[in-house]
């Protein structure tokens, strides 16, 4: 098991991932924005979180024209797995490689803490280990993790089972942090190879540090 | 030399969580006859060029590309 992991400047989650995957028996490489293409052996894409270029004008919105991102978009297209975690999944909404788009919190606030998930839908590599409906304790540290997408884009969300997790509190029961709507917390694309998610399962790998429930969700990429 | 105002705020129906915070100080502040606060942000360009028309078509490339996400942003350019 591959697992190639983005670097863009202003990226900080990268390490962090990288740690994650390799406890988990991942050989990894972290790859710099300026590659034209995306090694030949890997298994798994990941785009971490941070702040690409800063987040100016949008986050993710300039990450996305990076000379790497023309080979992401062609091994997308291709079939290969992509994950994108926080700036990650901003940077794949920017590409159009994911439906929707990531606004400002509504609370304005930067939120950073543990939240409760729940798993919509389950029949996908990156939650295939976790029930559908289970709660999972993850944190989330984001500024702009506000999903928004249209009614017809939201009902083909629906209708394909392409929402992944939902914000809940620790027995379900939907809350809401940043004002998603439906409040949603990662999505998938249609042909469900391609997973963004605003919360950090590589910061939730082991429970003396609060936490290991991101272990089953890294692992789903293991099996495939 | 032309001047391109691009203007871009949320689209109508997209939640403006500033605009409403904004909204929000305004009434604290005791202006009552606002009915509603939208923010936007607005870029301006320096074009090398006079023909406005081939401008336009440019800077709606450009806003459809980069500078706006049509998903939630709406955006209109003025050339001057």
């Amino acid at each position: 098991m591959k697992v190639t992991i983005l670097q863009f400047p202003g990226t900080n989650c990268e390490y962090d991932t990288q740690h994650a995957f390799e406890e988990l028996g991942a050989t990894t490489e972290i790859l710099w924005h300026k590659a034209k293409s995306v090694p030949e052996d890997t298994n798994l894409l990941v785009i971490a979180g941070g702040f690409s270029y800063g987040d100016y004008l949008r986050s993710g919105a300039i990450a996305r024209f990076s000379p790497v991102m023309k080979a992401v978009t062609a091994y997308a297209k291709n079939g290969g797995k992509v994950l994108g975690i926080c700036n990650g999944f901003q940077v794949l909404t920017e590409a159009g490689l994911l439906p929707g788009a990531l606004k400002r919190n509504d609370n304005l606030h930067f939120i950073s803490k543990y939240h409760h998930l729940k798993v919509i839908n389950n029949d996908n590599v990156f939650l295939e280990k976790l029930d559908s409906d289970s709660v999972i304790n993850i944190p989330i540290a984001h500024h702009d993790g506000n999903y928004f997408i249209d009614d017809i884009g939201l009902k083909e969300l629906e209708a394909n089972n392409q929402i992944l997790l939902k914000y809940t509190d620790e027995n379900g029961n939907i809350k809401n942090p940043n004002g998603s709507l439906n409040s949603i917390a990662g999505v998938c694309n249609k042909s469900k190879n391609v997973f963004g998610l605003m919360p950090h399962p590589e910061r939730a790998m082991e429970l003396l540090l609060g936490s290991d429930d991101g272990v089953a969700m890294l692992q789903g990429f293991f099996s495939a | 030399m032309i001047k391109a105002i691009i203007n871009i705020s949320l689209k109508a129906g997209v939640l403006d969580s500033q605009g409403k915070a904004v909204h929000h100080a305004l009434d604290s502040l005791h202006f009552k006859d606002v009915n509603d606060v939208r923010v936007g942000k607005q870029i301006i360009l320096q074009l090398n060029t006079d023909d406005k028309t081939q401008a336009m078509i440019d800077v709606r490339k450009m806003c459809e590309e980069l500078l706006a996400n049509t998903v939630i942003e709406d955006y209109s350019v003025e050339l001057v």
